[in-house]
């Protein structure tokens, strides 16, 4: 093993040109008189090559990514769909969409039907839902004279530390954040705080506990919108093995954690979520599941008490379901979720220097 | 050869990693393969991910000893994008024969089937790269992508001096080696 680190080591420093000319001299004497050398020599050169082109080359995309959101960012390019031809289209196969449509309905009659029959009864003590209980705190008559006083500081910071305890995420500059639904479904109030201790107030406008995903709104005039979210949310499924990294409040500080998709399934093949293998802890519930290019995949959302280290999470298409369910329970609803992220190529500490501003604790009352 | 002096300066700008020379062609040129794609069945994605294929197309060729383009910079473009969206549609199997020119166009399919097969290195790289683990692949990247010097690298990675570092480099690079000359037959048989 040694031998062989020396000999590669040798072999750079040739083709790199780093050798004194004697050296040279007797190295490529070397590589003429032993055929095995003169290949490595070769071999090596062409991987060179191909590794300072990767490099590049992945520089290059990293480059006119932020290029695009530069150009963007200073409505120097737009984005802009036209329509005009998508109505012509309805208008010549009108009679076929009716029909299609038709049949379709149908069709999800009976499947909707054969869901409800077939779907597995989720087994609640097996799994342990990660939101933080934290305990009753003994707040002595000083204690509470001091809060009292900061209360009149920052008029909107809740008066105790919260009941339980969970992470959101924005999926809109607005002020749209997605957390779990378990975190926030028996609160009375919801609170968001985030890394630097900004608490801001939220309306919860949307629970969904089949598959575990609440949307809320942040409700406080003190919270200034963003122009876009560097993350991206996947539509579609993540792939068996992808590496995956998520970043949440089990403490008041934001942790960052790493694991690979174990499984397209969750809990007893439930086919609305994933199994992730990663480290998590109550307080990670909520909290987004990144892939390596910094899209969403999912939202973390519990682990199994009998096993260990296996962890499940949702899948990142229900938050389109959630908001779609939105938008026929209010019309005037609109929001532009990212589905492009910003980070592909990017380091993962950047990535992470990027993604933290809009991470959030929720704390529930 | 392009005629026209100011694109040529561009393109030696593009070859040379320089940001200002990329934001221009971008700028200038992002707009028309937008309009193309989704008027012929794309999204904003497919455009995006479209047209940053074709600058990279163009990048390489700029970086390219015999470089040579015998049309305008936007036509260059425009038909690079026309033929991969092409490409794509059919993959898709999307219903759509052609897609219809708004622009002049000028043949570029060698240069493409010369631009998949580097695509094909280099996501056998990438793959390679994400298989082989930590630290094993920050160290690589340290030293042969951002170039940095090896006492600079032992300190930031905590080997005790630079001999360590760069004995741990080079075991880790000929795992590289293995993985990627593996993967690399792999998929071409």
């Amino acid at each position: 093993m040694n031998d062989d680190v020396q000999i590669l080591e040798t072999v750079e420093r040739y083709i790199q040109d780093e050798m004194t000319t004697q050296e040279r001299e007797y190295f490529e004497q070397l590589r003429k008189s032993n055929p095995d050398i003169d290949q490595l020599v070769v071999e090596h050169t062409i991987f060179l090559q191909q590794l300072g082109q990767f490099g590049e080359k992945k520089a290059f995309k990293s480059l006119l990514h932020e290029t695009h959101n530069h150009l963007l960012d200073n409505n120097e390019i737009k984005e802009e769909l036209p329509k005009l031809r998508v109505m012509h289209q309805i208008n010549k196969y009108k009679r076929v969409f009716a029909m299609a449509a038709s049949i379709a309905g149908l069709t999800a009659l009976a499947i909707s039907g054969l869901v409800a029959y077939l779907s597995p009864k989720s087994s609640p003590q097996e799994i342990a839902l990660l939101k933080k209980e934290i305990n009753a705190v003994k707040i002595s008559q000083k204690q509470a004279q001091k809060e009292l006083n900061t209360i009149k500081i920052t008029p909107s910071r809740p008066t105790a530390p919260g009941k339980f305890g969970g992470t959101g995420f924005l999926i809109d500059g607005k002020g749209y954040l997605v957390t779990s639904a378990h975190v926030v479904s028996k609160a009375d109030s919801v609170y968001i705080v985030n890394n630097k201790g900004d608490y801001f107030k939220v309306k919860t406008i949307h629970v969904n506990d089949n598959t575990d995903i609440a949307i809320l709104k942040i409700v406080d005039s003190r919270f200034e919108p963003l122009d876009r979210l560097p993350y991206g949310i996947r539509r579609g499924k993540a792939d068996l093995g992808e590496q995956i990294f998520t970043l949440g409040f089990p403490r008041t500080e934001i942790v960052y954690n790493e694991g690979y998709l174990s499984a397209k399934t969750g809990f007893d093949g439930d086919t609305i979520a994933y199994q992730i293998a990663i480290s998590a802890n109550p307080g990670n519930s909520g909290g987004p599941i990144f892939n390596h290019s910094g899209e969403i995949i999912g939202v973390l959302s519990g682990k199994q008490i009998t096993a260990e280290g296996v962890v499940f999470s949702s899948q990142s298409k229900y938050i389109f379901s959630a908001l779609e369910s939105l938008k026929e329970d209010s019309s005037a609803l609109s929001l532009k979720v990212p589905t492009h992220s910003s980070l592909k190529g990017v380091e993962r500490v950047q990535q992470i220097k990027k993604i933290e501003d809009c991470i959030y604790n929720v704390m529930s009352y | 050869m392009t005629s026209d002096p100011l694109e040529k300066e561009l393109l030696k700008g593009l070859a040379g990693n320089d940001r200002k020379a990329t934001e221009t062609i971008y700028k200038q040129n992002y707009g028309m393969v937008q309009s193309m794609i989704v008027n012929n069945n794309g999204t904003i994605d497919d455009a995006r991910d479209v047209f940053q294929e074709a600058m990279v197309v163009l990048y390489e060729k700029a970086k390219s000893e015999h470089f040579e383009l015998n049309c305008q910079l936007k036509t260059y473009i425009y038909s690079v994008c026309r033929r991969l969206w092409l490409k794509r549609l059919q993959q898709l199997q999307k219903y759509s024969p052609e897609v219809d020119s708004i622009a002049e166009v000028v043949p570029v399919e060698d240069e493409l089937e010369q631009h998949e097969l580097r695509n094909f290195e280099f996501v056998v790289m990438e793959k390679s790269m994400m298989s082989l683990g930590e630290p094993c692949r920050s160290l690589l990247e340290a030293y042969y992508l951002q170039k940095r010097n090896m006492v600079d690298i032992a300190a930031s990675f905590g080997y005790t001096n630079a001999d360590n570092a760069k004995n741990q480099k080079y075991k880790c690079l000929t795992r590289l080696k293995k993985l990627f000359f593996a993967q690399y037959k792999n998929q071409v048989s």
